[in-house]
């Protein structure tokens, strides 16, 4: 497959032309060992954490999960499978929810992005991070950031009028309900299982604020 | 303390905070993001280097030349240890193949190396540079091809009583079906992890461990260093599922990167890596025969499992439950294993009666279609209050048909019926039961207890917390124990250099780790008590006020500048040989099927369970609930696909290996059945996170087949099995 090259590439482009770069670089050791041999490429990066402004030199291989984790000591984004798959990374860039793993940190220049920390802390937590305590939204904990960072997300992206999957009507502002909000937050894998809970406590804030 | 006697009335009769719901005490910094887990400890290693696993990408054979100069050369590169520079490495006592493989390759992945650095970023580029020839073995990876060799296991007696094979043919009602259950990974959403630090000779490993008393043993077995020098910290772990319950690779390759490189190491099993690399649920294969009267009554049951795993390792005891769910007067279990050089099998979630269940309830299932009965009804009919195979022995407790009765009462279960005759637009919907079934396991477990001058408890024990709202309830106890608000107690769990606990696994930990806390408060009780000059016997606990005969002190007074220590461990007698424990439950599902497609939703679902007292039943119902979550995964998605030909898992991550995710689960309902059991412990508790995902598969199967009229016995129901055989589409 030859490479996309368009002024106008689309998320869904990009998804599939990083596949087929993923599946041509898998055989050919000796060609990603003659770059690694080399000493790693550092750059500065400057973006806002949680409000905060900060710089970073990294190597420019370092994900902004990584930055955040090793470099920033932010440890509550978590690497769950570091390419994601499970959404334990999620962080709120620019409003809008990513997988921090999946991206480059020096791709962020200029980007605010907000972690579980910045949302709020045990003695002043976030209605989504108090909802969670109290509905039981979670067990071992370790999905759990992610998935209230991507919950808080959810609640915009709905106010937004954004569709999903589940949205019978592309046109019409899409509803909190059960489907949408166990549709849209898919992409977060619980394994304890709390699923049940995390909806009951998104419902519970989108109530609130709705 | 000895718990030799049944429990009587004691101060956790009280229940003004045990058998409360009750948020969790951790759940503020879990939510916050600022609970730790294994690789996040900046405070112990801020300048940590790191490590970076290499798998061997045979199943078998031996590794012939491994160049490691290139990698060696890269930038960054620290050291990187093999089995060639490691020195001499025992084996634990709970591995069944080393954790650092090489030159012979006992399993696909098997740690080969670890690639130490300063950046994460320059050890996983550097260990793509360590080039390995390998001469590759034959081996064996079908299951149902070894089979015919499969053995009896040396600790497995066949479980025989009366005369199944005569009693079988001549049984007017016969059903006779073999099920075939997949290997399943536990998928935990952290993955294993460890911080290696060496002071000296001594070691400190920061890990995402179940069992820290157990993992102390084998990581000093495997280094050869006494178990004095090892130090395991572990106060919290992101799931474990039984992945957890022993030393991975992850653990002793850290160790051995921090010492080769001199410097504290932290690594993590690459998700990838993980399906192979550790341990899983090993597949079966299960032939169950069922004879009965017309009426219903099981005249006699049959259960024979095989299963396969590395040599010396065990089989999946499937056969379990059968031994003790339902009567019946002649009957035969047994359990063969075969070799195979798949990974390493274990325990995974109620090993055992997890895949045992999936087979025998449809089995059940198919028997009551056979006969006309209801499926409720004939599980009903066919309970028994004693152990089938020594009838002097009875249940502690077994509320069976209570759990039965009130499920179908609340599912409205009277309303299925025949199978693909309920249409709701383009679904097909049906409806399936299950018993769930698993034993309660008792285990020695010590905790210290302090009572400071402000009148704080503080509990010390290495119990983890993988989920299960450990913190929470031994908070709970020590509170109902000592008289003080839950805000009073202070929980530190998961370090060695605390009282060894039983630890997390095989849903013993609960019961077994809160009467370990009762046990060392009795003691901190009579050591307040003499202080404060109150008999011990008749002196009060209650809102931080010790009294008795009129008179009242505070409890911190007891304490003094020194604070006042207690410690204890709670131990067991024969109450679980003269009594069977066990924990019970029925669990209901709806799905629906699509009419043209095959595709299976998960539309309602309750359980209902009887399993002693429910010392919080908001973290006991997040059990049951995951554990359903777990149960409709290995009902309809969750099979590690088998390379035959190259032997190993195909779909090693999370996007390979389906796990449900929220749009696969509806709201669950969970009843917990009012229950106390004395014979389990002081806590009159036994545990419900394994018994939550007994049997839900096989209710899942059997709702599939009352919407469809297709019995799969192949486990996961995937729609492709339903699809030439879906009722005609009008």
């Amino acid at each position: 497959m030859p490479p996309i090259e368009t002024p106008s590439i689309s998320r869904r482009c990009l998804v599939a032309a990083g596949a087929a770069s993923a599946a041509a670089t898998a055989s050919p050791l000796a060609a990603t060992a003659a770059s690694n041999a080399d000493a790693p490429v550092l750059a500065k990066v400057s973006f806002e954490i949680n409000g905060k402004p900060q710089t970073l030199e990294l190597d420019t291989r370092t994900t902004l999960l990584d930055a955040l984790r090793e470099h920033l000591k932010l440890t509550g984004t978590k690497k769950g499978c570091d390419h994601g798959q499970c959404g334990a990374c999620t962080v709120i860039v620019e409003g809008r929810r990513i997988n921090s793993c999946l991206s480059l940190a020096v791709m962020h220049e200029g980007d605010r992005v907000t972690t579980i920390e910045g949302l709020g802390a045990p003695d002043r937590l976030h209605p989504m991070q108090a909802a969670f305590v109290k509905h039981d939204g979670y067990q071992c904990g370790y999905c759990t950031p992610g998935q209230i960072c991507s919950a808080v997300a959810v609640l915009d992206e709905i106010k937004a009028g954004i569709p999903s999957h589940v949205s019978a009507d592309l046109t019409a502002s899409p509803e909190v309900s059960g489907e949408e909000l166990r549709e849209r937050m898919s992409g977060n894998i619980c394994r304890c299982g709390a699923y049940s809970n995390i909806v009951e406590a998104i419902t519970e804030v989108a109530g609130r604020t709705a | 303390m000895k718990f030799d006697t049944p429990a009587t009335t004691n101060p956790i009769d009280q229940l003004k905070i045990i058998g409360k719901s009750t948020d969790r005490i951790d759940g503020p910094h879990k939510t916050s993001g600022l609970a730790t887990y294994a690789y996040e400890h900046h405070d112990v290693a801020p300048s940590p280097v790191y490590g970076f696993v290499i798998g061997a990408a045979i199943a078998k054979g031996r590794i012939t030349s491994m160049d490691t100069s290139k990698a060696l050369a890269a930038p960054g590169v620290l050291a990187i240890v093999t089995a060639a520079n490691a020195g001499k490495l025992g084996k634990g006592r709970f591995n069944t193949a080393k954790l650092l493989g090489g030159p012979e390759i006992e399993h696909y992945h098997q740690a080969i190396a670890v690639v130490v650095a300063e950046t994460f970023e320059q050890a996983r580029a550097a260990a793509s540079l360590v080039k390995v020839d390998y001469a590759r073995a034959q081996g064996r990876f079908d299951l149902a091809q070894a089979k015919p060799g499969a053995t009896r296991p040396k600790d497995s007696a066949d479980a025989v009583v009366g005369d199944f094979a005569t009693a079988f043919a001549a049984a007017p009602v016969q059903l006779d079906e073999t099920y075939v259950t997949p290997d399943q990974s536990h998928a935990m959403m952290e993955p294993h992890a460890s911080i290696a630090i060496w002071n000296g000779d001594k070691l400190t490993l920061w890990t995402s461990n179940q069992m820290i008393a157990w993992s102390v043993g084998d990581v000093a077995q495997t280094l050869g260093i006494p178990k004095a020098n090892v130090r395991l910290v572990s106060p919290f772990i992101g799931g474990g599922f039984g992945g957890k319950l022993f030393v991975r690779a992850d653990a002793i390759l850290a160790a051995l990167g921090a010492r080769a490189a001199r410097r504290p190491v932290k690594l993590a099993l690459t998700r990838p890596l993980i399906f192979n690399n550790t341990t899983h649920r090993p597949a079966t294969i299960q032939r169950i025969r069922l004879g009965a009267t017309k009426e219903g009554k099981l005249t006699a049951i049959g259960h024979g499992t095989w299963s396969g795993d590395l040599e010396g390792g065990g089989p999946e005891d499937a056969v379990q439950q059968t031994r003790l769910l339902y009567a019946g007067a002649n009957r035969l279990m047994t359990t063969r294993l075969a070799v195979l050089d798949l990974p390493e099998g274990n325990a995974m979630r109620a090993p055992g009666e997890a895949p045992g269940l999936m087979a025998l309830e449809v089995a059940m299932d198919e028997l009551a279609e056979k006969l006309g009965i209801d499926p409720v009804a004939l599980r009903i009919l066919n309970d028994t209050q004693v152990d089938p195979e020594k009838p002097e022995r009875p249940f502690s407790q077994r509320q069976l048909i209570q759990c039965l009765r009130t499920g179908a009462d609340r599912f409205g279960w009277a309303k299925r019926r025949a199978p693909a005759q309920t249409r709701d637009g383009r679904w097909l919907v049906g409806v399936g039961v299950a018993a769930a079934f698993r034993n309660n396991l008792t285990m020695t477990s010590a905790a210290r207890v302090r009572l400071d001058k402000d009148g704080v408890v503080t509990v010390e024990t290495d119990m983890t917390d993988i989920g299960t709202g450990s913190y929470t309830i031994i908070a709970q106890t020590a509170a109902e124990m000592m008289g003080v608000p839950l805000s009073q107690v202070s929980v530190k769990l998961g370090d060695s250099s605390f009282p060894v606990s039983s630890g997390s696994g095989g849903q013993w930990g609960g019961n077994s780790s809160t009467a370990g806390v009762y046990a060392a408060c009795v003691k901190l009780r009579e050591a307040v008590a003499q202080k404060l000059g109150f008999d011990p016997s008749l002196a009060k606990f209650a809102d931080s006020q010790v009294s008795a005969g009129g008179r009242s002190l505070p409890l911190a007074q007891a304490a003094g500048k020194a604070g006042l220590t207690a410690e204890d461990k709670m131990e067991y007698g024969d109450l679980a040989k003269t009594h069977q424990q066990s924990t019970f439950g029925a669990h209901f599902v709806e799905v629906g099927v699509d009419a043209a497609t095959g595709e299976i939703r998960v539309r309602r679902m309750l359980a209902v369970c009887a399993a002693g007292r429910i010392l919080n039943p908001k973290s006991a119902r997040s059990q049951v609930i995951g554990a359903m979550t777990m149960g409709v995964g290995g009902a309809l998605m969750e099979e590690l696909v088998v390379d035959k030909r190259l032997g190993f898992f195909v779909n090693h991550d999370l996007a390979g290996y389906e796990v449900p995710v929220h749009a696969d689960i509806p709201h669950q309902e969970v009843i917990f059945l009012d229950e106390t059991d004395p014979m389990s412990s002081p806590m009159k508790a036994k545990g419900v996170g394994e018994l939550g995902i007994c049997g839900v598969a096989a209710a899942v199967a059997n709702a599939v087949h009352n919407a469809t009229g297709v019995r799969v016995r192949h486990y996961p129901v995937t729609l492709d099995k339903l699809l030439d055989r879906l009722p005609r589409v009008a």
